[in-house]
């Protein structure tokens, strides 16, 4: 009697939170394939060290916009100038260190502000005059590509110094010099595993001193034990090849910051009651106008950062840099749960989303796929995402 | 010879007998008149009767020109020429007039529409309304009263033989609803029947060849226009009597909590409308306030303006709570000075429906429970489990998304919300609208108990039997002006109704004058 009660509160579990775990489910689906796949017919190990570290090397910007597009559409906006801006930024960089010989130490805040201001200028006119975000930003993809065009006089400028490359390609060397493997990310990734856990066990006996519905023992130890592996896993591989990536650890911090922002502070809290009920949340004396307005200036600082990643990995700065990559973004936190009236959405599960995304384009590249068949197959995993979203909301 | 006739007509909803058993008789070719309180029934009979609530989702019959009628749909009503105006319009501001006039009757073969003859039958139509306006004007160029007769000549467009108005001079200035009365009068002439949903009696008495009222869902009476005097209606409307439906409480009313001194709203968009004028009243403290009065008179905008400005413009005037003039000029501002205001519409404006109980509840103070900015989720926690167990907030947890709770529920969490955030005075908008009579009984006793604890409560209500069972005091409303103050002791429904309909009256005098 007691095992069938135990089955259906899982099963009802499941069935109820099924997004969330559905997606660690889908990348940990995606990844298995990719390396069964590559493996069969290319004989290249997927998972590989050094794979691994381009996927991240490939895909942090992404997750690093996609940090700041998830406030942006739970506020219920979106943002679709990321793309030039990340271009834009990028030209700023070249110009400043290669042109200009600005030290690396100053370009670097110098292009944050350029963001910061990039995003306050869009968000004041959609916040403060209520002009739609989407005709806004949309102009902003126009004028700031414009203006990369112009500012590099569609020209591509680099090299850049070593110091600003490391933005992207340095990894963090080992303070235990042994080197090989890289005790220090071995060392970093097992206290994030021990971390990731202890935050989630104590989430838990939290939420069950309050009543909150607990996910059953079984997936809550399942859950943790696959992400506690997969961080492990992931770290050694890392270790046994360059060490950790900087992109991963400005990654991982950002990461951890944004996730601890949107569920544990009061302006994060804001943000979410804003996109689920503007009206209500002005009523309750949120200054809705102003948080809708700083969403935007802190979407244009992420950019730059990903601006200058870009660039640093590139090289150089190009014209095309960063070419719609706002639509990577906006695909990466839809798949990752968000919705598109706001208010919903979770840091995770973005992060999930835009893994998924990189995985996918990794992969398929190994195998040779063409870049026509990638778009139809990534934007057919776009749509059935929401689908099964909106199927069981409905349901 | 009778063109409709109603019969022993019930609508339930879940938890509320809206109509009960109502009996309506309109003659063909005559002026029909219904009149009832907010909340008696009246659009829910209008809603039975032109298919927006469908055949077998209602008991009784409807017999339209002797035929049954089984309306599955508000088109298939049009069909058979029953056309209902309602008081907010249903035109398209950007399109023309003609564009409006045959929006989804449009005149056309094969799907492509016949210009000359839509601008030719507009001319026609305008004219029947007696219109002076050419066809392509977009119709958001058009005053309110000009829109009105719009829906009207489109009414006409569908060969309209019983045609609803609902409270259609609510909107319009004085010389707009006189246009609008003669406009039915001679509609009447060309065979036309109507029926007529209004306040005002000065117009009912005009126009009306006989009148039904309608109370607590159930027809009381029909009168025919010989018998028809503002006493005899007033009697009809409000002569029900007042069981015991609200908890005892001794009043214990102390000193002048929160006075409001001249104050002045503007409509935010029509800068010539003036919304609340001069309006000055007292709270005192333990003391339950009222304001009554008819819908659109002005008191959610009074209450809403006075609640850091959320409503209109231009705003003059002086709050003093505790003695001291206090800065209520933005919502967080007028938090900290101690007012908190309970909307009237829960879902659009009062709670974030997706989110779970907990989260709505500490909104308005989440600095109450966090430190630095950083929440304490488990004094958040602690919170709402506090306000659950004290206002009997019923629920399995208090995780759970406020969209699955019942209206009285959601009312509880809204008010937990305020009283979380410790308010002087509390300006309560319909606080029991759509909540089941039960739940309504424990949120008459949560206003006494804030009562008790030397707060000031004002409540807006437009049921008038729960204003005088909770107030000590009621202000009586009209036009954006206080027309009267009742104690407890003198306050009646025929004396609240008597304020209204006296007060409306002079405002038409004056209006005639000018």
């Amino acid at each position: 009697m007691a095992e069938i009660a135990a089955q259906k509160t899982l099963g009802n579990h499941l069935g109820g939170h099924l997004r969330e775990n559905g997606m660690l489910v889908a990348l940990v689906a995606i990844v298995t394939f990719f390396l069964v796949v590559v493996r069969v017919f290319e004989g290249v190990d997927f998972l590989s060290a050094q794979n691994i570290t381009n996927l991240f090397l490939q895909n942090s910007y992404v997750i690093i916009m996609a940090l700041g597009m998830l406030l942006v559409i739970v506020a219920g906006h979106i943002d679709l100038s990321v793309g030039s801006v990340v271009g834009f930024t990028g030209a700023v960089a070249a110009v400043l260190t290669v042109n200009l010989d600005w030290p690396v130490a100053a370009v670097i805040p110098a292009c944050l502000c350029v963001g910061f201001l990039i995003g306050a200028a869009q968000g004041y006119w959609i916040a403060y005059w209520r002009i739609p975000s989407f005709i806004v930003t949309l102009a902003g993809m126009l004028v700031f590509r414009g203006l990369t065009l112009w500012l590099l006089d569609g020209q591509n400028i680099g090299p850049f110094p070593k110091s600003f490359q490391s933005l992207s390609t340095g990894f963090i060397p080992d303070v235990f010099g042994v080197g090989k493997p890289n005790v220090t990310a071995v060392v970093l990734v097992s206290i994030g595993a021990l971390v990731v856990v202890t935050l989630g066990w104590r989430a838990r006996v939290r939420d069950a001193e309050f009543g909150m519905e607990q996910e059953p023992m079984a997936v809550f130890a399942l859950r943790n034990l696959i992400m506690a592996a997969a961080l492990i896993f992931v770290g050694w591989k890392l270790a046994s090849f360059r060490g950790l990536p900087n992109v991963v650890v400005v990654l991982t911090v950002l990461t951890v910051l944004y996730a601890f922002f949107t569920e544990n502070t009061v302006t994060g809290r804001r943000i979410y009651a804003l996109g689920g009920n503007e009206k209500a949340a002005r009523l309750s004396g949120i200054s809705t106008d102003r948080l809708v307005f700083l969403t935007f200036c802190n979407m244009g600082v992420l950019a730059a950062l990903a601006g200058m990643i870009v660039a640093a990995r590139l090289n150089s700065s190009t014209p095309k840099a960063g070419g719609g990559f706002e639509l990577d973004v906006i695909a990466a936190v839809f798949i990752g749960g968000a919705s598109m009236s706001g208010g919903v959405g979770k840091i995770v599960g973005v992060v999930i989303g835009a893994l998924i995304m990189g995985v996918m384009n990794n992969g398929m590249s190994i195998m040779g796929i063409g870049i026509d068949y990638q778009q139809v197959i990534k934007g057919l995993v776009l749509l059935a995402a929401v689908i099964f979203d909106v199927y069981n909301k409905n349901k | 010879m009778a063109i409709l006739e109603m019969r022993g007509i019930s609508k339930v909803f879940p938890g509320v007998r809206a109509l009960d058993h109502v009996n309506l008789t309109v003659e063909a070719g005559e002026i029909h008149a219904i009149c009832g309180e907010n909340g008696a029934g009246k659009s829910t009979l209008m809603k039975v009767l032109s298919g927006v609530y469908p055949h077998g989702s209602y008991e009784g019959e409807i017999f339209f020109d002797g035929a049954l009628l089984q309306n599955r749909s508000i088109s298939d009503s049009e069909r058979k020429g029953i056309i209902i105006i309602h008081q907010e319009l249903a035109l398209v501001p950007l399109l023309s007039i003609a564009e409006n006039l045959f929006l989804g009757n449009e005149v056309a073969s094969r799907g492509v529409i016949n210009w000359p003859e839509t601008f030719q039958k507009t001319g026609v139509l305008l004219r029947k309304v007696g219109l002076d306006e050419a066809p392509g004007t977009p119709v958001e160029k058009l005053g309110v009263g000009k829109q009105q007769l719009i829906e009207i000549a489109k009414a006409l467009a569908k060969d309209v033989r019983l045609l609803i108005l609902d409270e259609p001079t609510a909107a319009l200035q004085e010389n707009d609803s006189q246009k609008l009365l003669d406009l039915l009068l001679e509609l009447k002439a060309q065979g036309i029947t109507s029926i007529l949903i209004s306040h005002k009696l000065n117009e009912i008495s005009r126009v009306a060849d006989r009148i039904t009222i309608i109370r607590d869902g159930a027809s009381v009476s029909t009168l025919t226009a010989a018998e028809i005097s503002e006493d005899r209606i007033i009697r009809d409307m409000v002569g029900r009597d007042m069981a015991h439906r609200y908890p005892e409480r001794v009043p214990n009313v102390g000193e002048v909590l929160m006075e409001v001194t001249g104050w002045s709203v503007w409509h935010p968009e029509q800068t010539e409308r003036q919304m609340i004028r001069d309006v000055s009243l007292t709270v005192r403290r333990g003391e339950v306030v009222g304001i009554a009065g008819l819908m659109g008179t002005g008191r959610t905008e009074l209450a809403m303006s006075l609640f850091g400005r959320s409503y209109g413009r231009a705003i003059t005037g002086q709050v003093k709570i505790g003695g001291k003039v206090v800065d209520t000029s933005t919502v967080s501002k007028a938090i900290a000075a101690g007012l908190s205001y309970v909307t009237e519409d829960r879902k659009a404006l009062g709670l974030v429906l997706e989110e779970p109980i907990v989260r709505n509840i500490t909104l308005a103070n989440l600095f109450g429970v966090s430190r630095r900015g950083v929440l304490d989720k488990r004094r958040e926690s602690k919170v709402a489990e506090e306000y659950r167990r004290s206002l009997a907030i019923r629920t399995p947890g208090v995780f759970q998304k406020v969209v699955n709770l019942s209206g009285g529920n959601q009312q509880k969490v809204v008010l937990s919300k305020w009283l979380f955030t410790d308010p002087q005075v509390l300006l309560l908008d319909e606080p029991t609208r759509g909540i089941d009579v039960g739940a309504k009984f424990e949120i008459y006793g949560i206003m006494n108990e804030l009562a008790a604890q030397g707060r000031g409560v004002v409540m807006i209500s437009s049921e008038m039997p729960e204003l005088l069972g909770m107030c000590d005091r009621i202000y009586v409303m009209n036009e954006g002006r206080i027309v009267g103050e009742l104690s407890r002791a003198e306050a009646s429904q025929e004396r609240i109704m008597a304020l209204i309909l006296k007060a409306g009256g002079k405002a038409t005098s004056n209006g005639k004058a000018a």
